[in-house]
């Protein structure tokens, strides 16, 4: 698993905001666009594409992208 | 004692009796007099829930409804029922784009084709007395409103609720009536899979303030309402369906 490819479909799960927003470095949860809907969708792709289950709990301490990424990789 | 609301003598199969409302249903049903056959998947929780049934004459048999043969065997082993409240079900929260083939199934599965199948199969072979009453818990999810990430939930409840209409038509003659319950959100373990999502500060919290009583439902609360359709209080009720909901749909949301 990539960090690329996780920030790929991390961005997949958005429609408005500009790719060019994300990266490693992305504080997801300041997106305009981040609300429950959105972290209900990043749940489910950590759950499709990485078969790895995660709270929402998880995703509130989780600031950055990276920092998801490396909370995926460490389950 | 005058009591409309009596079960006495009559004998109730409740499906998804292992816990949530099935359990409630179960354990409310007995302490009104009926006879009661618990199923349900486990083994061991359904042991327990026949620990709590008050008095005797209760009956116990393992089925995992998803399954026809253990369908038709728990059809086979049935007496002759005058009450069937069909509570077995599981909930998922799946968005519209993350929707495959497999979680269609497994939940249509559960929810909609077993008590379907297994309803018909009762009245095939004749296990359903002429006065019997049969329920069937649906929600006010697909029946009255939806909620993000339920449109599954939502489609297979939504499926009863047109089936219960039809067949309360096909056995009227036979003297079987057939209603629904629309239950609003009672927390049980069905959920637990969304409280692990959320948490129960966020989302519960704020579903919470949407029910004009001011809170979620017990199972008591959809046992009583099954309680009434079991009994002959109901006896000119078919059809017909239950809004056992706190006032949520009150509100239009």
């Amino acid at each position: 698993m990539e960090l690329n490819d996780f920030i790929k479909n991390f961005a997949g799960q958005f429609d408005e905001t500009p790719v060019e927003l994300f990266s490693s470095k992305t504080i997801f949860k300041e997106l305009e666009e981040w609300n429950s809907l959105t972290a209900l969708s990043i749940i489910a792709m950590i759950d499709e594409e990485y078969e790895k289950t995660i709270t929402g709990a998880n995703l509130r301490s989780s600031s950055t992208i990276e920092e998801l990424y490396s909370l995926v990789l460490s389950k | 004692m005058y009591n409309p609301f009596s079960l006495k003598g009559k004998t109730i199969l409740v499906t998804g009796a292992s816990s949530g409302l099935g359990q409630s249903i179960a354990i409310e049903a007995s302490k009104m007099g009926a006879s009661i056959i618990i199923t349900g998947r486990n083994h061991v929780h359904l042991q327990q829930t026949y620990n709590m049934l008050e008095g005797d004459n209760h009956q116990k048999i393992v089925a995992d409804l998803a399954n026809i043969d253990d369908i038709k065997l728990l059809v086979e082993q049935c007496p002759l029922l005058d009450g069937c409240v069909n509570c077995a079900g599981i909930a998922k929260l799946i968005l519209i784009q993350f929707i495959k083939k497999e979680s269609v199934e497994d939940i249509f599965n559960i929810n909609t084709f077993a008590p379907i199948l297994l309803t018909s199969l009762l009245v095939k072979k004749k296990k359903i007395k002429h006065g019997a009453s049969i329920v069937f818990i649906s929600a006010v999810s697909g029946v009255y409103m939806s909620s993000v990430g339920e449109s599954l939930y939502s489609a297979t409840k939504g499926a009863l609720h047109g089936f219960v209409k039809g067949i309360a038509l096909d056995l009227a003659p036979k003297g079987i009536r057939v209603n629904s319950i629309t239950p609003g959100l009672v927390p049980t373990n069905i959920l637990n899979e969304a409280k692990e999502m959320f948490s129960e500060d966020d989302i519960f919290e704020r579903r919470k303030k949407q029910y004009p009583l001011g809170r979620f439902g017990n199972p008591e609360d959809i046992a009583f309402g099954s309680i009434y359709l079991l009994s002959d209080a109901s006896k000119w009720v078919t059809g017909s369906a239950l809004l056992i909901d706190g006032g949520l749909t009150l509100n239009g949301i």
